[in-house]
């Protein structure tokens, strides 16, 4: 068995708590509009690797992991190929590394959710709060990643909830308080995570000859988001 | 024996005999708490502060030096008292008669003395001229001996930055003896062993070491007489913790009038003055507000201190550095901490007083160290890129729990080991001249075995590497012995008096080896092995370009494949060393150090098959080369720790830069994340590491503003500089490196 990787970034100390060794999958099915990583959209490309080979470069990395860290599997979407990531999270959990999912919910298959079984915490990619602009911003219908929420609070797992804060499009006070809402309904939920959306990706875009949808938008200030979630917690 | 100066103390060894480590482990309080007891500045310091910030703004603006008295030569009792503003000092004496006017030093060489002051419109004096005419300086007898290979190699910067004509330092004197055991008694331990050796055999070294004894003997009563100047008795021991620190400041500031070294480290004073604070606080003499002030007083002494260079030398070490080099926490042998308040108290200073390059400060790091300290560092690290890490676990074992860092990571036994201080040789352009049959093809000097450059269309790995060995067993022979000639005459014209009256009588010497351009010559060398390197020649055949065709591993990718070579490289050049006797039976140890030296030698060096162009920088000390990291930080701090610490025992240079945002979403993040790598590194075992926590964005700022950011201080190799002190060429190249940010 083999997965394919588009890179692995050895220290990411933003994604999961702690200091984690990270890991980009290849392909996705979504096309959302402010992804940063549009070279890991592709099917079977990138670099095919065993689990075993994985865990060994992961494995390089354990001294720096702490109390908190370990590895977090990002993407592309790593749900996309089930069975390799459970058997490298199984691996690493062996070996006293935390495991940790970056994703954005897409599918509820049973691969899936015995990947789940051996994942420690679940950053789920909350995109919009909204059933038409989470379709027209991601491809993917909003139900999706409600149901799979669900299955997270059925099985009592540890999730952050991330959203990316796109000037214009999401950096508003309701937007805020629904995503505090869908938190209070889900006793999982540890945290919501705000992402200043930047726009550092637009190279990647022009390198691959692709258009970024968002290239006109500015970057969202740090301050402004954490202002704007403050004060929706106040009012909430 | 008795003083009264030591009631309230614990008995010990340290009574019997100069024993400091003894008076330590007997007496001192060990602390796991955080930061939250430390005190801010007081009125006093902050009225110190203003002052010297303004001197130092003037001294900006007149080119980097303020003054210099150029009719005195620079030696303990040869200036009157200076004071920076006598009122508000607590710690008093300076190193000429004015705050941060520079003394001429001219020891080392009187040509250095004479192009430095000119340097900076200054004319040395007639009389000191004249009187250098007669006296012969350890740069006269250094060119005395040097053999025509040693002029051509040191001439196309093969070995380069030698200390031949300036003060070699690198030396630690254990200050701390001169405020436990006041001078009477160093004197009277001094001349019991002088009286010793003249029993045995007097042969050349008994000879050499009674004269040195004498000049040690001497320089302790000039000392006293300093001090005297100043109005202090220091023939007894200090009574008090005030005390404590001026005694000890003024054995270091002896060091200074008599020394111009390139390294002048202070040791590991926080846990000793620690012990003198606790029993003045016991005693309700002394409160936390109150030792703050003292450490801050004494900081601000350091932070004056000053050398008079030239502008040559600053290329090499840039920022007006002086490495006053203080090992801060460790663990002791019996693994209790020999973190104390005090080790809070010292890094506070970059607080209180600011951040600041010198003291360099620099943490001795266990993964045992007690939480709240761990944090507290990270957090400094964080907000003032001031403070260096060294691994406490990895050095402990082989220099115990009383050695202290000289320069930027040469570690030592404090009082009971000393340094030849041996700058470093260019590896890049060794493998050049080797591949080109011994001509030099920057300089054209033909050094080294000759023959024919190679002819191969493509380079081969095997015969390359071949070639190299052939070319390092006969630079390392020729590196030992103009380290051999550069210390035989230091000791003979420019002798270290107070700081060796401050060791113990036998003292074990270590030569300091160091290799510059490791991670260009790995890289290269990992292209010939993995890629086609074409060679093109010029008009006389010389190969001074390379086409590298296809990709190959580099350093810093935790690839075994070319991080192996680097080792290799590392353990042959230390094996090879070690074959040729060092000068008084020293010790061979080796670094992987640059100081800010990379870009020149860069500059003084050819193309190379890594694809590096003629002229470009090195990266410093033991970085992998800028921006050919691909997996991240952790990856790259990976390469580097495979050095082995047992070929590289003066140390293994490494410099991390990330970005805040990177680090962590919040500062209890970033302060956790950070303890976790810096653990992780050194679990690892690796030796020393850097840590810069800033945007590039704050460093172009300052290079197109320099006014608007005086005070920005960042890390380089080894040691702390002024953004703004460095040159523009260095300024560029610390820009250019890597800053480690995730996307």
């Amino acid at each position: 068995m083999t997965g394919y990787v588009s890179s692995i970034q050895s220290l990411g100390a933003v994604d999961g708590p702690g200091v984690r060794c990270v890991v980009f999958m290849q392909g996705c099915p979504l096309r959302c509009k402010c992804c940063h990583n549009p070279e890991t959209w592709e099917f079977e490309k990138g670099v095919q690797y065993t689990p075993e080979e994985l865990f060994s470069k992961i494995h390089r990395y354990k001294n720096y992991f702490g109390k908190e860290g370990g590895v977090t599997v990002s993407g592309g979407e790593p749900l996309m190929q089930p069975q390799f990531v459970k058997e490298l999270f199984e691996l690493c959990r062996q070996a006293g590394i935390s495991t940790c999912l970056d994703t954005s919910g897409c599918v509820l298959s049973n691969s899936v959710k015995e990947l789940l079984k051996v994942c420690d915490i679940v950053l789920l990619d909350y995109k919009m709060t909204n059933d038409e602009d989470y379709k027209s911003f991601s491809g993917m219908e909003k139900s999706r990643v409600d149901e799979f929420l669900s299955y997270l609070q059925s099985i009592n797992k540890r999730t952050w909830l991330r959203q990316v804060i796109v000037p214009g499009i999401n950096d508003n006070t309701e937007n805020a308080q629904k995503l505090l809402s869908v938190k209070e309904k889900h006793p999982c939920v540890e945290k919501i995570e705000p992402l200043p959306f930047h726009n550092t990706c637009i190279t990647k875009y022009e390198q691959l000859g692709l258009s970024f949808p968002l290239k006109d938008t500015p970057n969202a200030d740090k301050n402004d988001v954490k202002n704007l979630f403050e004060k929706a917690e106040k009012i909430f | 024996m008795e003083f009264m100066q030591w009631n309230g103390f614990v008995d010990g060894n340290w009574k019997t005999g100069i024993n400091v480590r003894n008076f330590i482990q007997t007496n001192y309080k060990a602390y796991a708490g955080n930061a939250d007891f430390l005190e801010g500045a007081t009125e006093k310091t902050n009225s110190l502060m203003a002052k010297l910030s303004e001197l130092q703004k003037q001294e900006r603006e007149k080119g980097g030096v303020l003054d210099i008295d150029v009719t005195t030569v620079s030696s303990l009792c040869n200036y009157k008292p200076g004071y920076l503003d006598k009122e508000n000092e607590l710690i008093v004496g300076l190193q000429t008669d004015a705050p941060l006017k520079r003394g001429v030093n001219p020891f080392g060489g009187i040509r250095m003395a004479r192009d430095a002051c000119s340097a900076y419109g200054y004319k040395l004096s007639d009389k000191i001229e004249e009187y250098f005419t007669y006296r012969t300086t350890h740069n006269d007898g250094v060119f005395r001996a040097y053999t025509p290979e040693m002029k051509a190699a040191r001439h196309c910067a093969l070995l380069t930055g030698l200390p031949d004509a300036y003060g070699r330092g690198r030396i630690i004197g254990d200050y701390r003896r001169v405020a436990l055991y006041g001078i009477d008694y160093l004197i009277e331990q001094k001349q019991l062993d002088k009286l010793k050796i003249g029993q045995g055999l007097m042969d050349n070294e008994s000879i050499k070491l009674t004269e040195e004894l004498f000049e040690q003997i001497s320089f302790l009563n000039k000392l006293k007489e300093m001090a005297a100047m100043y109005g202090f008795d220091i023939s007894q021991p200090a009574n008090t913790a005030q005390e404590a620190m001026q005694w000890t400041y003024f054995a270091y500031l002896a060091t200074n009038k008599e020394q111009n070294g390139a390294a002048m480290s202070l040791g590991r004073v926080s846990t000793f003055f620690d012990i003198y604070i606790e029993r003045d606080m016991k005693n309700g003499i002394l409160d936390e507000k109150g030792a703050q002030e003292l450490f801050d007083q004494f900081v601000i002494k350091l932070r004056m201190a000053r050398h008079l260079r030239t502008p040559e030398y600053n290329e090499l070490f840039g920022g007006d550095p002086m490495w006053i080099t203080e090992s801060v926490g460790g663990m002791g042998e019996n693994n209790k901490t020999l973190v104390t308040k005090s080790s809070f108290r010292m890094l506070n200073t970059l607080y209180t007083l600011g951040s600041s390059p010198e003291p360099n400060l620099t943490v001795l790091w266990s993964k045992r160290l007690p939480d709240g300290f761990k944090k507290f560092c990270a957090k400094v690290s964080c907000d003032t890129d001031s403070i260096q890490y060294e691994n406490d676990d990895l050095m402990r074992p082989r220099f115990g729990d009383d050695y202290a860092i000289a320069c930027c990571v040469s570690a030592m036994k404090i009082g009971k080991q000393m340094q030849f201080f041996g700058a470093r040789a260019n590896l890049a352009k060794l493998l050049l001249l080797a591949i080109n049959g011994g001509t030099d093809n920057v300089f054209g000097t033909k050094v080294g075995p000759q023959m024919e450059p190679m002819q191969d269309e493509y380079l081969d790995y095997t015969k390359v590497m071949e070639r190299f060995k052939l070319y390092q067993t006969w630079l390392c022979n020729l590196y030992v012995n103009t380290m051999n000639v550069i210390h035989y005459m230091h000791d003979k014209y420019a002798y270290e008096k107070t700081q060796m009256a401050l060791h113990d009588t036998r003292v074990e010497r270590l030569m300091a080896f160091g290799v510059a351009g490791l991670s260009v010559i790995t890289d290269s060398l990992s292209a010939i092995k993995y890629a086609k390197v074409k060679p093109i020649r010029n008009e006389e055949g010389l190969i001074v370009d390379f086409e590298t065709e296809g990709d190959f591993p580099k350093y810093g990718n935790d690839d075994d494949r070319v991080d192996e070579i680097a080792q290799s490289l590392m353990h042959d050049f230390h094996d090879e060393l070690k074959k040729t006797p060092a000068y008084r039976n020293a010790i061979h140890t080796l670094s992987v150090l640059t100081i800010t030296s990379n870009v020149v030698y860069g500059k003084k060096t050819g193309a190379t098959p890594d694809g590096r162009k003629k002229g470009e920088p090195f990266a410093p000390g033991a970085n992998p080369m800028h921006n050919r990291e691909t997996n991240g930080a952790l990856a790259s701090l990976n390469s580097v720790s495979k050095l082995s610490y047992s070929s590289c025992m003066d140390g293994i240079s490494n410099t991390f830069s990330i970005t805040p945002d990177s680090l962590g979403k919040s500062e209890e993040e970033r302060v956790d994340n950070l303890v976790d790598i810096i653990d992780g590194y050194f679990l690892n075992a690796a030796h020393h590491i850097n840590i810069n926590v800033m945007n590039r964005e704050t460093l172009i700022k300052a290079y197109e503003n320099p006014e608007a950011y005086p005070n920005l201080t960042i890390r380089v190799s080894g040691y702390a500089v002024n953004f703004c002190k460095l040159s523009r060429e260095q300024q560029k190249e610390v820009i250019m490196r890597t800053f480690h940010e995730s996307m």
